[in-house]
């Protein structure tokens, strides 16, 4: 960005700015349940950006994305709880949890890069079930993961002294835990925004961008297509991993039941559902994946209440219905997503349909 | 020893159920290149639905031969309905999206199902109807069942009548020249839409069939258990190598041995230290193992990337 071209969308910049500050607040006047939801949806912005770097820019489809997540949780979790009487700090676990990430996707991509894409699908897929399972029964004969019960107590993030749990008055203004983490959550979501815009527009991006249009052409044009591939899923699943640690900072609870596939497909739903590829589309999948069913939660009982006069059905399967109905719906009209970049939209019209 | 017999006659059961839920998988793969990840929901309705007819008719007094078999009928014939029904709604607007698309139409279809599932059958465990008296047969030392023997027998009979309609009639012809080449095959007088929709809904009777002896064979049914049947057929169907009819079935029995025997001969293998309960896990170790060596499966032909 130029400085001219920046200084002109100062107004934008700033309302913006405004507007997320304002919002943790706004949010909590319906209650913290609220604004902890807004924290998720944060949480998912950053994940699906990660993703969207591995499926969207290198055309890659990852299946097993949250086995990275619970990497990094995991990492978080036997670090810094009374598990196992450790607590490291921030600024040992995170970069850890985030390195073993890595290191988990070199792992599993270096031999099965060479697939082809559906066949990749369905490793990764079988990767992420590996970790699950893995977690779920390592209590035995030593106890590591503590199994399906999970670990407990975990430290939330903190600074020195500066805690991200509890309510702190902050230059006369009262933040509760939640908002806190919000804040934390948005400073590291804008850094991965614009990791993902430089990045997008990089060399590496445009190889990304070859191999995903056409692989033996990017080939052909002398791309290292398997290390550039490596690097993508290498690059996901970092991300992946530190958005795993402060999920478990933040829960201050970890089991294997939120690392299992239906969360990789949802993550993989909010990249394709908002416009694989195209950085604010997949920022408004995520949000809108994550506040529309909670928005149901507390909705659908009511308005059942409100037009029959009784509980017809079980809200919450309703909730999951209308909810998977949706992304039915929106894949029906709108096939490239509800934002896809302009590029990606042109293509489209011109094949015709 | 008898162990090692044992585990084969259980991986050789669970195999040709995952089996018959693989070519469902692979046949719609084959001839449009989706994963229909709504399969295991079919096959999970197939088993709900016999447990309300073949219960209900046991109960109004029939015998339970008949009833079983009313129940069956019924749970192919909805379930051939739901696959038709899923295909024109869902699918076929997407026939050229991009290749995601129809991915996560799939994942929500998959939604809708369990939860429709669970508004009409509730979220407890049902029982699925006593079919077959319980008899039992040892040979060599390794016990079976009745409903374990019919369970081969009849995967095999379906699987033989799937050959047939493939490869010896018209249809067959038309579905194979469908998944080679789609546009070819319409300038050959194909009519495309009826084959997929052919594929769909043979799909799903088969997978209504499979759902029926899953039913019979643990006695237990949930509207959840469609997704981890479907997950292990589609890791099955891949590693026969995805879209190959024999690679479907044989990758399905070979995923139930090789199941039945890690589960059995784990404990041994580690000296006690991985339990039966890594059970799930062989699945997606052999996939991973094999694809490593094989890209595209053990029976699968080496094609292009089709992008």
């Amino acid at each position: 960005m130029k400085m001219g071209q920046f200084f002109r969308s100062m107004p934008g910049i700033g309302l913006a700015a405004a507007l997320l500050i304002a919002l943790p607040f706004v949010a909590a006047l319906g209650g913290q349940a609220w604004v902890r939801i807004l924290d998720f949806a944060i949480l998912y912005v950053f994940l699906a950006l990660g993703l969207n770097i591995v499926v969207g820019l290198a055309g890659l489809l990852d299946l097993g994305y949250i086995a990275f997540y619970a990497v990094g949780a995991y990492t978080w979790a036997l670090l810094a709880s009374p598990h196992f009487g450790l607590h490291w700090p921030i600024w040992a676990i995170l970069p850890l949890g985030a390195g073993l990430a890595c290191f988990a996707g070199v792992l599993l991509g270096s031999p099965t890069l060479k697939l082809r894409g559906d066949y990749l699908a369905i490793v990764t897929l079988g990767f992420g079930e590996i970790v699950r399972i893995f977690l779920n029964n390592l209590n035995a004969p030593i106890n590591v993961t503590n199994g399906p019960q999970g670990i407990t107590l975990i430290d939330p993030v903190s600074f020195g002294a500066f805690k991200f749990s509890g309510a702190t008055q902050i230059l006369g203004v009262s933040l509760s835990g939640p908002q806190k983490y919000y804040f934390l959550l948005v400073a590291l979501a804008i850094l991965v925004i614009i990791i993902n815009v430089r990045l997008q527009n990089s060399r590496v991006g445009r190889a990304w961008q070859a191999i995903r249009e056409d692989e033996i052409a990017a080939k052909a044009i002398g791309i290292n297509t398997r290390n550039l591939k490596l690097l993508a899923f290498a690059m996901g699943a970092s991300f992946g991993g530190v958005a795993g640690g402060i999920f478990s900072a933040m829960q201050g609870f970890v089991s294997p039941e939120s690392f299992s596939l239906i969360e990789s497909i949802m993550i993989l739903a909010m990249v394709v559902l908002g416009g694989m590829g195209h950085i604010p589309g997949v920022i408004l999948g995520a949000v809108l994946l994550t506040v529309l069913p909670e928005v149901l939660r507390y909705g659908v009982g009511p308005l059942q209440m409100a037009v029959f006069g009784k509980m017809l059905v079980d809200p919450e399967s309703l909730r999951m219905l209308i909810f998977g109905l949706a992304l039915v719906l929106v894949m029906r009209f709108k096939p490239a997503g509800l934002w896809p970049s302009p590029e990606r939209q042109r293509e489209l019209q011109e094949t015709g349909k | 020893m008898d162990i090692f017999l044992q585990q084969i006659i259980n991986g050789l059961v669970q195999g040709s159920i995952y089996a018959l839920v693989a070519l469902g998988y692979t046949m719609v793969y084959g001839i449009m290149g989706l994963i229909n990840f709504a399969h295991g929901e079919v096959v999970m309705i197939g088993t709900l639905v016999t447990i309300t007819v073949a219960g209900s008719l046991i109960k109004a007094g029939m015998p339970v031969a008949l009833a079983g078999l009313a129940g069956l009928m019924a749970a192919v014939l909805v379930c051939m309905a739901l696959g038709w029904a899923l295909e024109r709604v869902a699918y076929r607007p997407l026939r050229n999206a991009p290749r995601l698309t129809p991915l996560i139409t799939a994942i929500g279809m998959s939604i809708v199902l369990q939860n429709l599932a669970m508004m009409i059958w509730g979220r407890n465990y049902l029982t699925f109807p006593a079919l077959l008296p319980k008899i039992d047969f040892e040979f060599a030392g390794a016990n079976f069942t009745a409903i374990q023997i019919i369970i081969v027998l009849v995967s095999a009979a379906t699987m033989g009548g799937l050959l047939l309609l493939v490869y010896r009639t018209k249809l067959g012809m038309a579905m194979r020249a469908t998944a080679q080449n789609p546009a070819v095959a319409s300038l050959m007088g194909v009519n495309i839409n009826r084959v997929i929709a052919a594929a769909f809904v043979i799909g799903s009777a088969l997978g209504a069939v499979a759902g029926v002896m899953v039913g019979a064979y643990y006695e237990i049914a949930h509207y959840q258990m469609g997704f981890m049947l479907g997950l292990k057929a589609f890791t099955a169907a891949v590693l026969g190598g995805i879209g190959n009819l024999a690679g479907a079935m044989l990758g399905g029995i070979l995923l139930g041995i090789i199941e039945a025997l890690g589960a059995g001969y784990i404990g041994d293998l580690t000296g006690g230290f991985l339990g039966s309960h890594y059970q799930d896990i062989f699945a997606f170790v052999v996939l991973i193992v094999v694809l490593m060596f094989k890209p595209s499966g053990l029976f699968g032909e080496k094609t292009g990337d089709r992008a």
